[in-house]
C-alpha cells in the first residue's frame, strides 16, 4: 500500500480529526481516569464528601467473597454462552455452505435475528419460560413434570440466561463462520476428497485449521459479548437472581453503581474490567500477528 | 461437490430447518400473543394461532401504551430512530474526517491522535458506565438526545473501517485530483466521499442496528418518559410490581421494537455481511 501523504497543510487536519478527538477525550479518556482515581476513594452515598484510601477499594473487592463468585461465574457463563454458540452457528454455517437448493432462504432466515436487540432476546425467552403464562414452562409442567420457576430456582435462571445468550450470538457467529468457509478454496477439498478423505476427515483435518483464524476471533468476541453485552438479558431476566446466582461482573458495576450508590466499589469493579477487556485484546492481538494457521 | 446418496442430500435441509424453527419460534409466539387479548394470553397454555385482536393491541400499544408507561409506543419509537439515526450519522461523518485526516494528510501530533483513536476499540462502554454517567451529569446532558448519543459514537471501528479502505485507493486518483486543481476538501466532498459510498452503507447498517437497540446507556440516563427509548419503555412496561403486565401491549411493543432494524438487515443484508466482516481485519 502507498502512502497517501497527497496534501500539504497545517491546520486543516487537525481541525479535520478534532470532531472524534473531541469525543474520545470526553467520553472515552475522562471517564476512563475518574474510573481509576474514584476507585482510589470511599465516597459518602450522598457524593457529599469522598476520602482517599489508596488501594483499599481493591482489598476490600477481592476479599468479598461475593464478588469472586460473580468473577468464577461470568467465566462459566461466558465459557458456556461462547461455545455454545459458536459450536451451533459452525454446525449451521458448514450445513448452509453446501451446494442446497434455497441456500439464499437460508442464509437470510439465519442472518436476521442478529437485529433482534439483547434486551429483546432476554424477553422473548422470559416470556417463554414465565413461570405462570410461559408456553414452554407450562407444557414442562404438565407433560414432563418438571417445576419451572427461574425466579426461585438458581439452577434454571443460569440455564435460561445462558440458553438466550446464546440464541441472540447465533446469529453473529454464523455470518462470521460463514464468510470464512466460503474463502476456503474448493480445490483443497476436492484433491483431499480425490485422495480417498472422508467428508469428516476432510472438516477435521482441512477447513477447520483454515477457519482458525474466524474461530479465534470469534472467540474473543463472544467472550467479550458474554461478559459485557448481555446485560440486558441478566437485567431483564432474572435480575442477578435468584440471590446472587446470575450477577455477572458487568450486572454487579451497574447494581453497585445505579443502585446502590456505592460508586467507590463500582470503579474499582469497572477498573478491573478494563483490565479483563485490555488482557482479552492483547491476547486476540497477538494471535492476529502469528495467524493461527496451519 | 454434490451428494449423491439421498439421505445425505436431505440432512443439511433438516438440520437448517429445525434451527430456523429453534430460532422463530419465540419470536411466532410473541406475535401470536401480540394479536390476542389480555386474558386470552394469561390463561396458559396461551393459544399457537393468531388471534384476531391485531388493530386494537398495536393500536393501544402505538397511541397510549400501558397504564404505567405513561408514554406511548409512537413517542417512544421517535426517540430510539433518533438515537439510532444520530449514532449511526454522527459517526459515520466524524468518522470520515478522522480517517481522510490520518490517511492524506501528515501533521503534527498525528501519532498521538492515531493511538487514543485506536485504545478506544479495547473498552466497551459498558465498562466505563458509571463514569460516563457522571461525565454526561456533570455536561448537563441526562435526559436529552445528545446524552444518548454523543457517548455511543466513542468508539473506533468506523474510523478503521473507513482508514482501510481510503488506502486502497490509487495514489493517481488524488494527485489527478490535485493537478486538476481541487482543494483538499473538494477532494473530500466529490471523489473520496463518492467512492466510499459502499464502506458508508455497510457501517450505516451496523451502527443503526447498534443504536435503536442501545439498552444499558439509556436505561441509566433516561429518567423522563418523554425520552424512554422502545426497549426502556417495554421493561418500565414489565416491572409494574403490583399491576397485572399487559402483556398484549407489551408484546406489541416488542414487535414494534424488533421490525425496524430486522427490515434493515434484509433490505441491506450484502452490504452488511461486507462490512461485518471487514471490519473484523
Amino acid at each position: 500500500m502507498t502512502k497517501q501523504y497527497e496534501f500539504h497543510n497545517r491546520g486543516l487536519p487537525l481541525l479535520l480529526v478534532m470532531p472524534q478527538m473531541v469525543i474520545v477525550v470526553i467520553f472515552f479518556f475522562w471517564p476512563a481516569a475518574q474510573a481509576i482515581l474514584q476507585s482510589l476513594f470511599i465516597q459518602d452515598p450522598f457524593g457529599m464528601s469522598q476520602k482517599f484510601t489508596g488501594i483499599s477499594n481493591y482489598v476490600a473487592l477481592f476479599n468479598d467473597k461475593t464478588y469472586f463468585n460473580a468473577l468464577v461465574l461470568s467465566f462459566a457463563y461466558a465459557a458456556v454462552v461462547a461455545f455454545s454458540a459458536m459450536v451451533i452457528a459452525l454446525f449451521l454455517a458448514v450445513q448452509a455452505n453446501k451446494k442446497i437448493a434455497g441456500q439464499t432462504f437460508y442464509k437470510t432466515m439465519l442472518i436476521w435475528p442478529y437485529a433482534v436487540a439483547t434486551m429483546v432476546a432476554g424477553v422473548l425467552w422470559l416470556f417463554l419460560f414465565n413461570p405462570n403464562i410461559g408456553v414452554v414452562a407450562y407444557y414442562m409442567k404438565h407433560t414432563l413434570g418438571i417445576n419451572w420457576n427461574h425466579l426461585l430456582n438458581s439452577s434454571q435462571a443460569f440455564l435460561l440466561v445462558t440458553v438466550a445468550a446464546s440464541w441472540k450470538q447465533i446469529a453473529y457467529n454464523f455470518v462470521f463462520f460463514l464468510a470464512g468457509l466460503q474463502s476456503v478454496p474448493a480445490t483443497l477439498i476436492e484433491a483431499a476428497a480425490i485422495d480417498g478423505a472422508s467428508p469428516i476427515k476432510r472438516f477435521w483435518r482441512i477447513t477447520f485449521p483454515l477457519l482458525s483464524p474466524t474461530t479465534f476471533y470469534l472467540l474473543v468476541m463472544n467472550v467479550v459479548y458474554a461478559f459485557f453485552e448481555t446485560f440486558p438479558i441478566i437485567h431483564q431476566v432474572t435480575a442477578g437472581g435468584p440471590g446472587q446466582s446470575t450477577s455477572i461482573l458487568v450486572y454487579r458495576v451497574w447494581k453497585d453503581g445505579a443502585v446502590n450508590l456505592d460508586l467507590g466499589s463500582s470503579s474499582t469493579q469497572s477498573v478491573v474490567l478494563m483490565v479483563i477487556v485490555i488482557a482479552l485484546t492483547v491476547v486476540q492481538f497477538r494471535f492476529i500477528e502469528r495467524k493461527v494457521e496451519y | 461437490m454434490v451428494e449423491r446418496n439421498l439421505f445425505k442430500r436431505a440432512a443439511p435441509h433438516v438440520f437448517l430447518i429445525a434451527a430456523i424453527a429453534v430460532i422463530v419460534f419465540p419470536i411466532w409466539l410473541v406475535f401470536v400473543a401480540s394479536t390476542h387479548t389480555l386474558q386470552e394470553i394469561i390463561t396458559a397454555p396461551m393459544p399457537a394461532w393468531l388471534g384476531g385482536h391485531f388493530l386494537e393491541n398495536y393500536g393501544s400499544a402505538l397511541l397510549h401504551g400501558t397504564e404505567n408507561l405513561g408514554t406511548s409506543a409512537l413517542t417512544m419509537m421517535k426517540n430510539s430512530l433518533i438515537m439510532a439515526l444520530g449514532i449511526s450519522t454522527g459517526k459515520i461523518v466524524v468518522s470520515l474526517l478522522a480517517a481522510f485526516a490520518i490517511v492524506f494528510f501528515d501533521f503534527k501530533f498525528k501519532k498521538i491522535c492515531f493511538w487514543s483513536i485506536f485504545v478506544t476499540l479495547m473498552l466497551p462502554v459498558e465498562v466505563r458506565i458509571m463514569p460516563t454517567y457522571k461525565v454526561i451529569s456533570d455536561l448537563g446532558l441526562l435526559n436529552t438526545y445528545a446524552g444518548l448519543i454523543l457517548p455511543m459514537i466513542v468508539s473506533a471501528t468506523a474510523v478503521f473501517l473507513f482508514r482501510q479502505f481510503f488506502m486502497t485507493i490509487p495514489r493517481e486518483i488524488t494527485e489527478a485530483s490535485q493537478i486538476d486543481g481541487a482543494t483538499p476538501m473538494g477532494f473530500f466532498r466529490y471523489i473520496l466521499v463518492p467512492m466510499t459510498k459502499t464502506p458508508i452503507a455497510a457501517m450505516f447498517v451496523i451502527q443503526f442496528i447498534y443504536g435503536w437497540n442501545q439498552y444499558l446507556w439509556p436505561l441509566l440516563i433516561t429518567t423522563k418518559q418523554k425520552y424512554y427509548t422502545l426497549l426502556i419503555g417495554i421493561n418500565r412496561m414489565l416491572s409494574g410490581a403490583d399491576t397485572q403486565i399487559e402483556w398484549h401491549i407489551v408484546m406489541a411493543t416488542v414487535m414494534l421494537a424488533m421490525l425496524p432494524p430486522v427490515l434493515v438487515v434484509i433490505a441491506m443484508q450484502k452490504q452488511f455481511v461486507a462490512g461485518m466482516t471487514d471490519t473484523e481485519k
